[in-house]
């Protein structure tokens, strides 16, 4: 019935052309990484490559902040199996790892066979019989477009046998492009986490916010300005399918979903100062867990979905706070700093996450939730929206670079940092995607 | 330059339907005066002794009309805050009575009031400062007498800038609640 209407302010776009719009430039935390070798795979077939694998792979862990591939340049041999492999050149070269394969056509139409392996080069280097250098050796068929993303794959298990942590390189963002050029400036978009494969979700007139993925990776839940007041939708991104979740007087904000994703955290200010609700999807039913007469915003569900933790002025100064839903028992997290905003409790339970201000600065920050040790992690002064990687390793945010509002990476040590600027126009509230394999 | 931008503004802002009418109707009734002044002024410069001119009747502008109503402050739609605040600065008391006193004398016209704020800090918390910058020109108006039904709010947090810089000058000129009418 609305949708008549609405689409004279938005254009849903089904599967628009994907264009690498966004790239990541490394500005810190080479000189700590990992030496690595990802030998160019080679290709058994007739005519071109049809994807060039090591590349994508040795992008990823490079931009993991965990590794440095070396130059193809640097490479004497670039063998493809490890049959007969000299271990040693590898190790005089300080090569920690070598990932190398081979991709073939398949009997199969329009399909190739890729084969990888991953070895060790120092038990290579050792050659005792009983210790194998391989520490993992697949096969798989796959489509010509499904190539890149089974190169971030080989990226997944890469990571995940040399650090025991599992990758996040299959995984997604979506931000909020501000286009002030176009029609429609206000741009929902989705890419693969490397900024490859940029979709538009959904573009409007009005103001776009808060985008959250559901823990299936499937659906996004946001705020949209389109009637000229905040509503919150939920918009499948395969079906396209969208419904309006809240449309109360004032404030319909902050959108986050259950770890079982059943519920919406959300924030709304229909009975007076904007206070945390909880929402069940289905049923529609509200249940108000904050009651004060402050600011109460920004809830984001603790990982075991039991607790809220959320932004509240109840003490002066914002700062974060920690409500148990089913008793609403409420505690003080964090104590440092003239501020703290946009708080999210890691994948593991242990950090928190926030924009701390310091200064009068914005900083991207991470809490020991255990000691309550502070860490400032970015330089730059008007960082917001923090948003964590589904392996908790990296933090994607929004800050001004070079005139522009930009995303920006850190690692959860703050070692690593790299820009994913902008092409035109700004970009802000990235949301990293759960894991979507 | 900032004029022209207000009256724009208000041109878009107070559409004055009523007025707008009264004027037209003096517009008419001007012109046939003017026309009879003509016709005589060329009869009596037909014999060249006398010479007689013609001049416009006076009108006023629309904004010039509410300007004469409500005072030069009607114009202004924009009222801002210092950083992190919500208070109405002194300043700003006889525009929000001028919009007041409009909306008192116009019961069936209604305000929507924006409240916008700078880029520092996290989106959402700027969503529930915006929103109490755009209450605090709300409650003022209805301590006027305002009635509630008349006025509508909406924030906008940090999303829709005026200015597009970064720097403290552009930060304070995005801090402020708009009235739309």
């Amino acid at each position: 019935m609305f949708s008549r209407l609405s689409l004279l302010f938005l254009m849903l776009v089904i599967s628009v052309q994907a264009s690498a719009r966004l790239e990541i430039v490394i500005t810190e935390g080479v000189n700590s990484a990992r030496p690595i070798a990802v030998i160019p795979f080679k290709w058994l077939g007739r005519g071109d490559k049809p994807e060039n694998l090591s590349e994508i792979i040795s992008a990823d862990l490079r931009s993991s902040g965990q590794f440095s591939p070396i130059s193809v340049d640097r490479m004497a041999k670039t063998p493809s199996t490890s049959n007969n492999l000299d271990y040693a050149l590898w190790h005089k070269m300080g090569v920690e790892a070598i990932v190398m394969g081979e991709i073939s056509t398949s009997e199969e139409a329009g399909k190739f066979v890729v084969t990888y392996e991953l070895l060790d080069v120092v038990k290579g280097n050792v050659g005792i019989a009983e210790y194998s250098p391989v520490l993992d050796k697949r096969r798989s068929t796959v489509t010509k477009e499904q190539l890149r993303q089974y190169a971030h794959r080989i990226s997944d298990v890469v990571y995940e046998k040399l650090t025991g942590v599992k990758g996040a390189f299959l995984t997604r963002l979506a931000y909020v492009a501000v286009d002030r050029e176009s029609s429609h400036p206000y741009q929902l978009r989705i890419s693969d986490y490397d900024g490859h494969g940029e979709k538009l979700v959904l573009r409007s007139k009005q103001p776009l916010m808060s985008p959250a993925w559901s823990p299936d990776g499937r659906k996004l839940a946001y705020v949209s300005f389109e009637k000229r007041r905040s509503q919150i939708y939920i918009q499948d991104l395969y079906s396209q399918k969208r419904e309006l979740i809240t449309s109360f007087p004032k404030i319909n904000g902050a959108p986050s979903w259950s770890p079982d994703g059943k519920q919406l955290a959300l924030v709304l200010s229909k009975d007076g100062q904007p206070e945390i609700y909880t929402l069940d999807i289905s049923s529609k039913v509200l249940h108000r867990v904050t009651n004060n007469r402050v600011i109460d915003t920004e809830p984001s569900w603790a990982p075991d979905g039991k607790s809220v933790i959320f932004s509240s002025e109840r003490g002066g100064r914002p700062q974060i706070y920690q409500v148990e839903i089913s008793s609403g028992t409420t505690k003080r997290l964090t104590w440092e700093g003239e501020m703290n905003l946009g708080g999210a409790i890691t994948p593991d339970g242990d950090s928190l996450v926030l924009v701390s201000r310091h200064n009068g600065n914005y900083k991207i920050s991470v809490q020991d939730l255990g000691s309550g040790e502070l860490r400032t992690l970015t330089k730059t002064q008007l960082d917001e929206s923090p948003s964590v990687a589904p392996n908790g390793s990296m933090i994607i945010y929004s800050t001004i670079f070079q005139g522009k509002q930009g995303l920006a990476l850190v690692s959860m040590d703050g070692r690593f940092k790299a820009n994913i600027p902008a092409e035109n126009g700004d970009i802000k509230s990235p949301a990293w995607s759960p894991f979507l394999n | 330059m900032n004029l022209t931008m207000i009256s724009k503004s208000l041109l878009i802002a107070l559409p004055m339907l009523a007025l707008g009418a009264c004027s037209s109707t003096g517009d008419t009734e001007s012109e046939s005066t003017t026309q009879t002044g003509t016709e005589q002024s060329t009869e009596a410069t037909m014999d060249n002794t006398v010479q007689t001119d013609t001049i416009e009747a006076v009108t006023l502008t629309d904004e010039e009309l509410m300007v004469q109503e409500y005072t030069a402050a009607i114009l202004e739609t924009t009222i801002n805050f210092d950083f992190d605040n919500a208070v109405i600065k002194p300043q700003y008391i006889k525009v929000l009575d001028a919009h007041a006193k409009y909306l008192l004398n116009n019961p069936k016209k209604s305000v929507t009031i924006e409240g916008h704020t700078d880029e520092k800090g996290t989106p959402e918390y700027n969503i529930a400062l915006g929103e109490r910058r755009a209450m605090s020109v709300s409650t003022y108006l209805e301590n006027m007498g305002v009635a509630s039904a008349q006025i509508s709010v909406v924030s906008y947090g940090e999303e829709k800038p005026v200015n597009f810089s970064h720097d403290e000058a552009a930060l304070a000129d995005n801090r402020r609640a708009e009235l739309t009418y």
